[in-house]
């Protein structure tokens, strides 16, 4: 029952069926499309016959090419690590002194250190290493385990109360909570260590008996931190009087420390990181700006 | 209401009375979980639906008349339920890309981190907003092209508010962190099962409503429009199979495993593009573009290719969502040589489109709702090669888990499915409102070059931080080390990711003006004279209609 007629524009005929005034074209599909689309079918077909690509129940169609991606994944890594082989090698063998004199090597060192700091150490200690509440910086010149390469080494290797079996184990005791210290003598310590960096200590109401506190800074923290407060770098305790912080300075902050302790983490990158990345880093780490004590 | 009878109303009250039941049922099985939040939902839901009944149960009923007009009410109600999804989905979408430019945008709550609001944004835009104007348009263009009124009063009720209870039960339980974690298919088990008896409620309504054609042949926007409704229960089905920990409790584990999961979640994920986004899209554009350019479809053969390419091609397309992954390489291959076969078939629907304006370019000219329809037959010849493109193996490791694949689905989220749906309604609302044009053209201006100039600049700031991103992720020293740290691209993303959030925040501003536009021509302008052909054919002459409708 269709009625064709001819479109004016066109000049095509309909089909003859019209939907609430829609109309069609019967015009033919245009060679353009029909070439493209035999030469996207071709492409398919040839990639089939090149790679894998049919299931055949249990094993499918290898092709020619064939290929496995696992495999070359793999390959492609033992390439990557073969061919950085002549300078990780020296970076493994030669001692910090050594590197550091070869300026060609340590453009190397600090050229994949930011990489590598950047994809593994960034997430805590900050992406200009400068760390942040909680995580130490790494660009001042204060080392809670000593700042020398072979340290910081050493620190990457074994980690921070992590699950290496050497691991650096440091630990500030809970004062308050575990009532080795009375209350007045929470806040009398921490304003003792408080004013040890802060000039404005002197006068402050809020303030507790800073001698009294003195004290007890002697008697109960003085055996990791010093009896000058300083720290000391064989048990990652930390310089009190330099006014960097990694738990926070204010007063508040510091009676938290006391009363609560605390116990940093760093993992170990024995396994993840390779001997000479481990050196990179430590080289691009004592890089950052940091001075040793 | 006015046009159901007392014992459809009785039905109805029954339906909601179950519901309520269920919903307590919910609520009390879920009271240790976030499910028994959703069971009061479901009761309030039902509740309010079921006042609203009884409020005029003793209604004057309908008389026969009726059968004498298309059945436009439900479609009213899709097209204000359309609008509010596309504005609360899009904003989320804003608010997320903002995040990822200023990250403390979250507030520090959990409800409103990124992880939860992503898919709030991604279901309120595709499923909120895409799907009711799917079910709206496909209700206007299968009675229209069938000049049959809809098969059934009730069930078209039942289809659009049982879809929005879907709608709202999945977004509300990722606010709560109720999620499968399968990427477009986050709802838990109840709101699936749901959703499942929803659709075959829809797909029973449209074949019958087809069944009852007038015409003798089955116009191209309906096989588009049967093609998603079929498809999308399918694929639904077979990705949501789980089973729930227990029957009080939002948490299901899915059946698939390993691989097999990832790879039934990508056949999925690329059919809900086709079928969702892409097929039944097409059928919009199939029934408004020919109405709009007041133009014959360029060529009917090519309609029959593209169905049948599309429709068979994108099956297997799946999985180039997973190169370079554990899935076998030689699952990976076909996928990527038949996403490249599927562009021909997908260019050949651009390409009607785009040569069906042939003589009435005058039109695209100063109509800015053709030129919104146009613009989208654009994009989705765009990013249909884009598709392909990307879906090749040595392209995608350079394109993949970068924001080059966020710029593409924006690509064909706002310039094709976006662009498609406001210039189908600008064409629609005058239409079933029996309006003489829209409030202000002046605004759909405004609206169409806020979208084009937003969906710009989104895209290309997509592009080219994902193109950045690639290339520093795999750039290597002459020493054979990489260059950058992934922080590095972090850092080197986040001008674009502010020109992202400023695009996305003008489409937003687009389809607010859009939905001020449309509440003021309902509101003020007046009705026009209803053209005496805008009404079903009367039974009885089934078979046998000759006579042009214009």
């Amino acid at each position: 029952m269709a009625i064709e007629e001819t479109d004016q524009v066109t000049g095509r005929r309909t089909t003859g069926h019209i939907w609430n005034g829609i109309k069609e074209l019967d015009t033919p599909i245009p060679r353009g499309v029909l070439i493209f689309l035999i030469v996207t079918h071709l492409f398919a077909a040839l990639w089939w016959v090149l790679h894998p690509a049919w299931p055949l129940g249990t094993t499918y169609t290898k092709g020619l090419i064939g290929g496995d991606q696992k495999q070359t994944v793999e390959r492609k890594i033992v390439e990557a690590a073969a061919s950085r082989v002549p300078w990780t090698e020296r970076i493994e063998k030669e001692s910090f002194d050594q590197i550091r004199a070869d300026g060609q090597l340590m453009s190397k060192v600090n050229a994949s250190g930011h990489q590598l700091f950047g994809d593994n150490c960034a997430a805590c200690h900050g992406r200009d290493g400068k760390g942040g509440q909680n995580y130490p910086d790494l660009t001042d010149d204060d080392w809670l385990w000593g700042g020398e390469p072979e340290r910081i080494v050493e620190t990457m290797t074994v980690g921070v109360n992590s699950r290496h079996s050497n691991s650096r184990v440091s630990q500030m005791p809970a004062f308050g909570a575990d009532e080795m210290l009375d209350r007045k003598q929470v806040t009398d310590v921490a304003s003792f260590v408080y004013s040890l960096s802060s000039q404005e200590a002197s006068g402050a109401e809020s303030l507790g008996d800073i001698e009294a506190g003195r004290q007890v800074f002697v008697t109960s923290c003085a055996s990791c931190h010093g009896e000058n407060a300083k720290g000391k770098a064989d048990l990652g305790a930390p310089n009190l009087t330099d006014g960097r912080w990694i738990y926070g300075g204010t007063l508040s902050q510091i009676i938290e420390t006391v009363h609560g302790g605390r116990q940093g983490h760093m993992p170990t990158w024995d396994e993840r990181l390779t001997p000479a990345e481990i050196k990179i880093l430590a080289l691009y780490v004592s890089g950052l700006g940091g001075k040793q004590p | 209401m006015g046009q159901l009878t007392t014992g459809e109303r009785e039905f109805a009250s029954v339906i909601l009375l179950v519901l309520m039941i269920l919903g307590i049922a919910m609520a009390a099985a879920g009271r240790f979980d976030p499910m028994g939040v959703h069971g009061g939902m479901v009761f309030l839901y039902s509740g309010a639906l079921l006042w609203w009944i009884l409020t005029s149960f003793f209604g004057k009923e309908p008389d026969a008349s009726r059968f004498s007009s298309y059945y436009d009410d439900p479609i009213k109600v899709g097209v204000a339920l359309t609008l509010f999804w596309a504005v609360f989905g899009m904003f989320i979408g804003v608010w997320a890309a903002a995040q990822l430019a200023w990250p403390s945008l979250n507030f520090d709550t959990a409800w409103s981190s990124f992880g939860r609001i992503r898919p709030a944004h991604t279901t309120g835009v595709i499923f909120g907003f895409g799907g009711n104007a799917l079910i709206a348009t496909s209700f206007h263009v299968v009675q229209r092209t069938s000049r049959a009124r809809l098969a059934d009063q009730l069930s078209p009720w039942f289809v659009i508010f049982g879809y929005n209870l879907f709608c709202l039960i999945a977004v509300s339980g990722y606010f709560m962190g109720v999620t499968q974690s399968k990427e477009y298919a986050e709802a838990e088990w109840y709101a699936d099962i749901w959703l499942v008896i929803v659709w075959i409620a829809y797909f029973v309504l449209f074949v019958r409503t087809l069944a009852r054609r007038k015409e003798p042949h089955i116009y191209v926007a309906n096989w588009y429009y049967l093609a998603f409704i079929l498809v999308v229960a399918i694929l639904h089905i077979v990705n949501n199979l789980a089973v729930p920990v227990s029957l009080g409790n939002a948490k299901s584990y899915t059946v698939w495993s390993g691989v097999q999961d990832a790879m039934v979640q990508w056949w999925y994920g690329h059919n809900a593009v086709a079928f969702f986004l892409t097929a039944g899209f097409l059928g919009m554009l199939y029934y408004y573009l020919p109405i709009r350019a007041q133009r014959p479809i360029f060529s009917y053969r090519l309609s029959i290719l593209s169905f049948w390419g599309i429709t068979f091609f994108y099956m297997w397309a799946g999985s180039h969502h997973l190169h370079y992954t554990a899935l076998p390489l030689w699952v990976q291959n076909l996928g990527m040589t038949f996403s490249v076969m599927l562009l021909v078939p997908s260019w050949a629907s651009a390409g009607n489109a785009l040569l069906t304006l042939n003589g009435a370019w005058h039109r695209v000219r100063d109509d800015a709702t053709l030129r919104f329809i146009m613009m989208a037959a654009f994009f989705y010849g765009l990013s249909t090669f884009e598709g392909s493109f990307m879906a090749i193996r040595p392209v995608n490791s350079l394109s993949h888990y970068t924001d080059w694949t966020v710029g593409h689905v924006h690509a064909g989220a706002l310039g094709w499915v976006a662009m498609i749906t406001f210039g189908s309604f600008y064409t629609l609302v005058p239409s079933i409102w029996k309006r003489e044009r829209m409030y202000s053209s002046a605004l759909v201006e405004v609206h169409f070059w806020l979208a084009v100039i937003g969906t710009l600049i989104y895209v290309f700031a997509m592009w080219n931080s994902g193109i950045i991103q690639g290339l520093m992720w795999r750039t290597y020293s002459p020493d054979n080390t990489l260059v950058y740290s992934f922080v590095d691209s972090l850092l080197a993303m986040y001008p674009y990711y502010i020109a992202r959030a400023f695009g996305g925040l003008l489409f937003l501003i687009g389809a607010i003006v859009a939905s001020f536009n449309i509440w003021m021509t309902v509101r003020t302008v007046p009705v026009a004279v209803q053209a005496s052909s805008d009404a079903p054919l009367p039974s009885g002459i089934y078979g046998a209609t000759t006579s042009p409708a214009e």
